[in-house]
């Protein structure tokens, strides 16, 4: 028995109707039969692809979805420079859900170096949240990796095959030394003749030579492209209407479903009566599914209607029946008891508190956040006989395919997925809650072979998602007569499976014990923007923040002294730079400060908070980053911006509360989204750094609860431990 | 019923419930998508138009309420020439999912309108919508832009 081991591989070949196709990505490999393909599972998975045309012209194929974060322009510029194409020759297009996605006269080699990450990425990969290894080959877009992943291994390997093998294809032309030609702006030159070829008119002879095994990678100070802020290449279709999103999908003859699932959590549908539903014009289909029922009409409208003129009974299990608040009694009970699992463990953390002459204590609570993004959960499904047409909006293609393919019974190679952009994704179109994609092609079922394009109601989308979890976490620490802690301890339920970092204390003490707790119940999780790191970021950053106070040091200096690593403070430094930490604030302001290292990347933030009559308004936000290498700078200020947004959500409104065991919020009425009006300044800025590629999608937005609860801390000297933060009437 | 609309100087009769929402009618009807769906109570936003030039929610109006009314989507907007608002959010690089970004360009037309050189209250005060990809800052800024560009300009497209 061994493991299935992936390699790197490089493919390359002509495209039809000329040019050159190249293509990197993962090889699976079975136990003992290194490189011998038997099976199709061994076939090379293709994700990552450049495309030269005879019109020179450059196709990068990019293997992530569009979730705004602007990966498919960042991930073009890599593939690009390495390439040195011209950038206003380059488009992009996004992957088809294939694992494939090959031309059979392709030429497949391996690249050696790939097989391992390279020194430099692989010191600082974290490897439970993004494995070079699952990246390669999945079409996943989720764990801020799509830049350090398929960028760096995928995007930067695709453009300097290409270069050499378009280098070499016109030394062999010219009858010259490929070392006397260069590349540049799309085109190969031979100084010494003069000769010139764009990278079009050499494409289908470089398509006849074999890739390269290692081809070279250009240095940081070569670079064109990569570190300058092109304009993005999605944001002229998003300021004219013209960006289609899976919602907008028209096929001819298309019928409409809306749908309504069990509201209560582990609860089934009793019986259904439809006969005033049925009568109403316009509607074709009542479709009664395990847990949910969908009314099929010939408008959107008219599907809602009849679906408020069901009458719909439940049949409850009483276990299923919770609220908000019994579960929290649950969680606190459940952390006093058991023994739990441990995440860290140092020194001897139980011994030193009983004798620690200061202890503090403190417990911390967040609640369940739905994702609530802008585009309600939606697809369109054609199922005919034995195969379907699926379009969606997802964060993984391939996941969506299989899961039409099972709802069908089918086998997945009869089943296209159409991904388009997504309005939002923030990990609830993440595989595993594709629960959208599986209703639609049940009720497309019925309708065999007309399309159907279901759209959740916001009501729908709110109480059926996949939340992040409601978190309680208690925590001790002891200090020592100087005021240093020596005791981190802290014991918490919901952490998702294998996110293992995120509770870890970043801070230089010796005798630390940290414990996860598992609770069970019947609410939906997931990842939700940052996944635990938005809750343990608020948890670490407002404990830390209170035994600072509790040693009587400045928040900002006692951090200092107990980080270890550089990385750590000189974020920290340079946010209070930007900030003026130390310089007093107007009456009623507050400042606050929180440095959190996740997906790579660490962020510090630092919120200036007004609070007047109970309400909190975050003023000003400013915020420094470790990313390492920056691909394109304003994408990824305007990923932090974002974050910040995000992560203000659930510090100051958010909350998604079970009573009677099913959501008690409905629209964004009572759930309430941060407004322009509630947005921050925000100022960001880029540390220069040679640390290994960071994420970007999330890291901005954990710093930013504890941030601005421990400036409403210094502002009013009230110290507040549940999200979101309000202040006591 | 047959209800007659004016859709971005475009006559359009279309056979619908006349409790059908003006959203739908232009989705589903008149084929123009730019106009979003978000929430369906008049909420988020991102389903605003322009009736007789003022903003509305496009997903609480019943179509029998505009009919015969002018309207105007984010696809009449700058259908010759991009609007001032829509050069100014290509400048700011505003859009992230971009799924809101529709129903903001109208607000922010519209809010221009009124108020040629808006402060940041009255920004605050006029721009309601919902971005969940947290785009508010660059939204502001390039309002701000967009009415600098009207004075120096004197450029109404």
């Amino acid at each position: 028995m061994g493991k299935w081991t992936r390699r790197a591989v490089l493919a390359a070949g002509g495209l039809l109707g000329g040019g050159l196709v190249l293509g990197v990505g993962g090889l699976a490999i079975a136990p003992n039969r290194l490189g011998v393909r038997r099976k199709e599972e061994e076939l090379p998975q293709l994700t990552t692809w450049l495309k030269i045309a005879p019109d020179n012209s450059v196709i990068v194929v990019v293997p992530h979805c569009d979730m705004g974060q602007g990966v498919p322009t960042a991930l073009a510029m890599m593939a690009a420079e390495e390439l040195d194409a011209d950038w206003s020759l380059v488009r992009v297009e996004e992957a088809p859900a294939d694992p494939i996605y090959a031309n059979g006269y392709l030429v497949p080699v391996f690249v050696p170096q790939l097989a391992d990450p390279p020194a430099l990425f692989a010191r600082g990969l974290d490897y439970t949240s993004f494995k070079l290894s699952q990246l390669m080959g999945l079409q996943v877009t989720g764990g801020s990796s799509s830049v350090r992943g398929t960028g760096q291994f995928g995007m930067r390997m695709a453009g300097a095959a290409a270069r050499s093998m378009l280098l070499q294809a016109a030394a062999q032309l010219w009858q010259v030394d490929v070392r006397d030609c260069t590349a540049k702006l799309s085109r190969v030159v031979h100084e010494a003749s003069g000769r010139s070829a764009t990278f079009g008119e050499l494409a289908d002879a470089a398509a006849r030579l074999d890739p390269p095994h290692r081809p070279p990678l250009k240095a940081r100070t070569e670079y064109s492209i990569v570190g300058r802020p092109v304009p993005r290449l999605d944001i002229p279709a998003k300021v004219n209407g013209s960006a289609k999103y899976a919602i907008d999908v028209s096929l001819p003859d298309m019928l409409y479903a809306t749908i309504e699932a069990v509201p209560i959590f582990g609860a089934k549908i009793g019986s259904v009566d439809s006969q005033a539903a049925e009568s109403l014009p316009g509607v074709r289909r009542i479709v009664r599914l395990e847990n949910a029922v969908a009314v099929v009409a010939d408008s959107y409208w008219r599907a809602l209607k009849a679906l408020r003129a069901l009458q719909i009974t439940y049949t409850t299990n009483e276990t299923a029946l919770a609220d908000s608040a019994s579960l929290f009694e649950r969680i606190a009970s459940t952390i006093n008891e058991d023994a739990g699992k441990a995440i860290d463990k140092a020194g001897d953390a139980a011994r030193t508190l009983e004798r620690a002459s200061r202890v503090i204590e403190a417990e911390y609570r967040v609640p369940f956040v739905a994702h609530a993004t802008l585009e309600p959960m939606c697809a369109t499904a054609k199922v005919d006989g034995e195969s379907c047409e699926v379009w969606t909006g997802v964060q993984d293609p391939l996941a969506a395919r299989k899961v039409a393919a099972d709802a069908l019974g089918i086998d997945p190679k009869n089943v296209v997925v159409h991904n388009h952009l997504l309005g939002g994704g923030f990990g609830r179109r993440l595989p595993g809650c594709h629960d959208f994609v599986e209703q639609a092609v049940k009720i497309a079922k019925e309708l065999s072979p007309t399309p159907v394009k279901l759209i959740w109601s916001r009501e729908e989308d709110l109480r059926h998602d996949f939340y992040r979890p409601a978190v309680l976490a208690r925590f001790r620490a002891a200090l020592d007569d100087s005021g240093r802690p020596i005791v981190w301890s802290s014991k918490f339920n919901g952490l998702l499976a294998g996110d293992r970092s995120a509770p870890r204390c970043p801070y230089d003490i010796e005798h630390r014990d940290i414990r996860a707790y598992d609770v069970a119940h019947a609410v939906r999780v997931g990842a939700w923007r940052s996944v635990a790191h938005s809750e343990h970021g608020f948890f670490t950053e407002s404990f830390i923040d209170e035994l600072a106070y509790a040693a009587q040091e400045d928040p900002l200096q006692f951090r200092l002294k107990l980080l270890k690593n550089p990385r750590h403070r000189r974020v920290l430094e340079r946010a209070a730079e930007l900030a003026g930490w130390g310089q007093p604030l107007e009456p009623g302001l507050g400042r606050g400060v929180a440095v959190v290292e996740s997906f790579g990347s660490v962020v510090a933030e630092i919120a200036e908070v007004s609070v007047r009559d109970r309400a909190i308004k975050v003023e000003r936000v400013l915020a420094v980053v470790d990313c390492g290498e920056v691909i394109h700078p304003d994408t990824a200020a305007a990923q932090i911006e974002g974050g910040i947004v995000f992560g203000l959500s659930a510090a100051l409104f958010d909350a998604i509360t079970i009573r009677g065991g099913a959501v008690e919020q409905a629209n964004f009425f009572d759930y309430r989204l941060p407004k322009l009006a509630d947005a921050p300044r925000t100022v960001v800025e880029f540390l220069k750094s040679d640390a290994p590629m960071g994420g970007l999608g999330e890291p901005g937005v954990p710093p930013i609860a504890p941030a601005v609860a421990n400036a409403v801390f210094a502002a009013t000297g009230i110290r507040l431990r549940e999200l979101p933060l309000r202040l006591p009437g | 019923m047959n209800v007659s609309l004016t859709v971005n100087g475009a006559a359009h009769t279309v056979d619908v419930d006349e409790d059908t929402p003006l959203l739908w009618v232009l989705r589903e009807r008149c084929g123009l998508t730019g106009t979003k769906f978000g929430c369906g109570v008049g909420a988020c936003g991102a389903c605003t138009v322009h009736v007789d030039g003022e903003p509305a929610r496009s997903c609480s109006i019943p179509v029998v309420a505009v009919q015969g009314r002018s309207i105007t989507t984010i696809e009449g907007l700058g259908a010759e020439r991009l609007h001032r608002v829509q050069r100014a959010w290509i400048e700011y690089q505003v859009p992230q999912c971009g799924y809101c970004q529709s129903g903001m360009i109208m607000a922010a037309v519209a809010l221009l309108q009124r108020i040629p050189q808006p402060t940041d209250a009255d920004i605050d005060a006029a721009i309601t919508n919902l971005c969940r990809c947290g785009t508010y800052e660059r939204v502001r800024r390039a309002i701000h832009a967009a009415a600098a560009a009207d004075l120096t300009r004197a450029d109404h497209g």
